[in-house]
């Protein structure tokens, strides 16, 4: 649809680690949806208590998301991919779903390039987390805020 | 299970190139209601694996987060022609199948 070529951003985190605000949202509004799960314990789990680092994800996500239902997300991990030096897992968390973790993607040197996208259901407006894992043990991190004005799970829409 | 793989009709040798795949499934999260009230059991395709020459190149584990009828896109590498093979099951037992032939150059 030619709006969403319009509202939809590509955002590079940069070992600066900026950080995207979605904009004030009204408290009343913040009531109406999911709160947000503390997904430490989740990322801990996942990185075995290893510190991740920020930058070399880019994360490609609609600033504003119309149907909750179906959000297009695509994430590319600058890497060489070759057997010495490649991202073995690619997770997604969405920290206000009712189950965070969204996918988890095993890629290897046989794919050449660390490049997924997918449709993923957001439960409200929230930040979606990318953790890729890496061949030598280390961990990449990255995160986006994404606006959704259709909650999947919570507005009654398929 | 209904489903296909797309792969760009020519590819060269060693070169990442794009899958893409596209299962028809519900993937219910198991939070919507139906008319009478009563939830709809939550049923979804949780695995997904892409083979190249038997060799494994991609693995996805899915859960309610994502959308209906899954669609993935990822990266491989060919050495030379054949199937990409690709394959499915849900959290019910069912499977699914596809395959695509790559012609490497």
């Amino acid at each position: 649809m030619a709006g969403d070529v319009a509202v939809r951003r590509r955002r590079f985190l940069v070992a600066g680690g900026a950080a995207i605000a979605a904009g004030a949202l009204p408290a009343a509004a913040q009531q109406r949806f999911q709160p947000a799960h503390d997904i430490a314990p989740l990322l801990q789990k996942l990185t075995g208590g290893r510190a991740a680092e920020r930058g070399g994800i880019e994360v490609e996500l609609p600033q504003v998301a119309e149907n909750g239902n179906s959000v297009p997300l695509r994430i590319r991990v600058t890497s060489p991919m070759t057997a010495q030096d490649h991202v073995s897992v690619l997770h997604v968390i969405a920290e206000r779903n009712p189950r965070p973790l969204v996918a988890s993607f095993h890629l290897g040197p046989q794919s050449g390039k660390a490049e997924v996208a997918t449709r993923v259901r957001l439960a409200g407006t929230q930040k979606v987390t990318v953790l890729a894992a890496l061949s030598d043990g280390g961990f990449r991190v990255a995160e986006v805020e994404v606006l959704v004005t259709s909650a999947a799970c919570l507005d009654e829409s398929l | 299970m209904l489903g296909r793989v797309q792969v760009p009709a020519q590819v060269k040798k060693g070169e990442p190139f794009e899958i893409r795949v596209l299962v028809q499934h519900p993937m219910e999260t198991g939070f919507r209601r139906d008319m009478g009230g009563q939830a709809v059991p939550m049923n979804i395709v949780d695995k997904l694996v892409c083979r190249i020459g038997g060799r494994e190149v991609f693995r996805a584990e899915l859960g309610t987060g994502i959308a209906a009828n899954p669609y993935l896109s990822f990266h491989a590498v060919a050495e030379q022609s054949g199937p990409v093979e690709v394959e499915w099951s849900d959290d019910r037992g069912e499977r699914g199948r596809a395959t695509a032939l790559v012609n490497v150059a």
